[in-house]
């Protein structure tokens, strides 16, 4: 089953060209308050599923609205079309967030993301292919995107197609051995049209990265696999865009410092959030804290 | 307040139920406190593998590599060359499948004796989708030679299943259920490598039913019972080794055979019943249905899958029933 908007589809469309036009701090809010609402729209999806990954939803909210409304090329009337640029949220667990954005972004009608989770919806608890348009490969198991969008990205070059591919994992999720096989891959096929943004909120589901299996130095770490390395603050909007529009002859990757929980001061930067469910009075206080100002 | 993605909609029992991974826990303490070899390996699973308490008494005996499961299952074997003997824990789908060319090389063909502690099998990530149900688990162990396969049926039995795991190393994994499950070996809990046991005698069809599945079979039985249709439920524990005689057994006293799994139909415990029965002379054979998971699951929760899917009462007396009509 595949879903799509019309109707929210002109307006993206709209919004997208005119960002497109603003120096980049006035981009940045129009963005921050298209992210507000995103983060709006997870907490009452979670809400209503009574499940969800909360934390890294609203920790990727900011990298996913820079990319879909800042820098990536598609066409959500032609989900499949040849050229489009690649999205791929390999930390799928963080699928409420990638469907609000899609449905922010025209790919997924607003009133669908009422049925996440529920019996036969499309929208399941991690993203699947085939199900929600936008949705390029199904992600829930960690450590799967990056390969998937080394491959999309090799096509890209051996099709002679200026599409680039985006992939988004967590910090935690750097852990699995699969994303530096790939990280390997992307340097020697010189994929200048990859970039990977590390969501790096430093917590993983049971505790802090760095008490687990620690990451750092991350930047050198990719930066010695071959890639070209920017480090930004993952909640600004401005560095984001300049991370994500500046051209290099390598792969880049973003490593975005984020906060898991993001917007609401009580699931900022703790871990309990990773999946708990807020109840009926928190769901209230975050909305309220989620206002836009 | 809800603690944790709430895997809404768990299967209803009118019964009293038990949490398997309480008794896998409490278990394992005990036996760790017994004896120093028993150390667990996760993978930033302390949580859902139920093992805070563990490590709040053991902080050195718990081995998190973090989110890497190939690791996970090396470093188990690594521990196991050694003389330890280490519970590897991570949820079921992500330590079968991951890292199954680990399971199959570095355990099962190694023979390091390392127990393969599969959390939150089947289908009880429910909503979480196919990615996170763990269908597949037991087809792609049942084809590594010298790994046993057990799935206990509720918490009495999940005790036993470390306890004999511990007492008597080997390559081993343990299906170990996520949702509460009612006594179905009441107190008379049975673990004997490589047999199945019976939990009801009957001589009109055999049920063959592992895990969550034992409890909805007793229940079907009981239906049927009202029917006048004598049931015997065996208690699938051991998927391997697997238990030949007792299967050739219910070939020839009763009159077809139905087998219950929370697991895909492509290779599980109906297919290693059929591939048994199928080879027996032909006046022996008997007919079967085999119940379980035929396609990538839809969106729903635990209990709207297995209803789904026909792993509920109904789909077990249906299924009996056409076997008697055949
Ligand atoms: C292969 C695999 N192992 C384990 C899990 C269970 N899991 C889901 S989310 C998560 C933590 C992810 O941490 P991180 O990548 O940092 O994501 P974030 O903190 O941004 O949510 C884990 C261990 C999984 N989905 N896939």
């Amino acid at each position: 089953m595949m879903i799509a908007a019309p109707d929210s589809l002109r307006d993206w469309q709209a919004e997208r060209s005119e960002i497109a036009q603003l120096p980049t701090t006035a981009a940045g809010e129009r963005l921050r308050a298209r992210a507000q609402r995103t983060r709006r729209s997870i907490i009452r999806m979670i809400d209503q599923a009574g499940a969800g990954h909360i934390g890294g939803d609203l920790s990727a909210t900011d990298i996913l609205t820079s990319v879909f409304f800042g820098v990536m090329r598609v066409d959500p009337n032609e989900p499949t079309a040849p050229d489009r640029d690649c999205f791929i949220l390999s930390k799928g667990h963080c699928a409420a967030a990638l469907y609000s954005t899609l449905a922010a972004a025209g790919y997924v009608d607003e009133r669908e993301l009422d049925t996440f989770m529920a019996p036969g919806s499309a929208l399941n608890g991690h993203p699947s292919r085939g199900k929600v348009a936008g949705v390029e490969t199904s992600t829930g198991p960690l450590g799967h995107g990056l390969p998937v969008g080394v491959g999309t990205a090799i096509a890209a070059k051996l099709t002679g197609s200026d599409a680039r591919t985006y992939v988004v994992t967590g910090d935690g999720e750097m852990q699995e051995g699969s994303n530096w096989e790939a990280l390997m891959s992307a340097a020697q096929y010189h994929l200048d049209n990859l970039t990977l943004i590390v969501d790096r909120n430093r917590l993983q589901q049971g505790a802090r990265t760095e008490e687990t299996n620690g990451l750092d130095p991350l930047d050198t770490k990719l930066a010695s696999f071959g890639w070209d390395v920017r480090e930004v603050d993952g909640h600004d909007f401005g560095q984001l865009l300049t991370a994500l529009t500046t051209p290099s002859d390598r792969p880049v990757a973003i490593i975005a410092n984020t906060i898991k929980g993001k917007g609401v001061s009580f699931m900022e930067d703790r871990v309990e959030w990773h999946h708990k469910v807020p109840d009926a009075e928190q769901v209230r206080r975050a909305l309220a804290e989620l206002e836009p100002a | 307040m809800r603690e944790q993605t709430t895997i809404s909609d768990v299967p209803p029992f009118d019964e009293p139920v038990f949490d398997n991974r309480v008794a896998f826990a409490e278990e394992l303490i005990d036996i760790a406190h017994r004896d120093e070899r028993i150390v667990a390996v996760c993978n930033d699973s302390v949580g859902s593998s139920n093992l805070v308490k563990f490590r709040a008494e053991f902080p050195d005996r718990v081995i998190n590599v973090g989110i890497a499961e190939q690791n996970m299952v090396g470093v188990g074997a690594g521990l196991a060359a050694r003389g330890l003997i280490p519970f590897v824990c991570g949820a079921s789908p992500f330590l079968t499948g991951r890292a199954l060319e680990q399971i199959k090389a570095d355990i099962a063909y190694s023979q390091h004796n390392v127990i393969l502690c599969g959390m939150s099998p089947g289908m009880a990530y429910g909503e979480l989708g196919p990615t996170h149900h763990s269908v597949e688990d037991l087809s792609w162990l049942r084809a590594l030679p010298g790994l046993d396969i057990v799935v206990p049926a509720d918490a009495e039995q999940t005790r036993l299943a470390v306890r004999q795991a511990a007492s008597h190393p080997r390559p081993t994994f343990i299906r170990v259920g996520r949702f509460k499950v009612p006594d179905v070996t009441h107190g008379a809990a049975k673990l004997v490598r490589g047999r199945f046991s019976t939990v009801r005698d009957g001589d009109d069809v055999t049920v063959i039913a592992t895990g969550t599945m034992v409890s909805r079979a007793l229940q079907a039985a009981d239906v049927l019972a009202a029917a006048g249709v004598s049931v015997r439920v065996l208690d699938a524990a051991y998927i391997a080794p697997l238990d030949i005689e007792a299967i050739t057994a219910a070939a020839g006293a009763t009159r077809g055979i139905v087998t219950a799994e929370e697991a895909s139909v492509s290779g599980g415990l109906g297919a290693a019943v059929a591939s048994v029965v199928a080879q027996l002379p032909a006046p022996a054979r008997a007919p079967m249905r085999i119940l379980g998971v035929n396609e990538f699951a839809p969106t729903g929760s635990t209990a709207y899958l297995l209803d789904h899917f026909g792993l509920n009462v109904d789909g077990i007396v249906t299924a009996v029933k056409e076997l008697l009509t055949e």
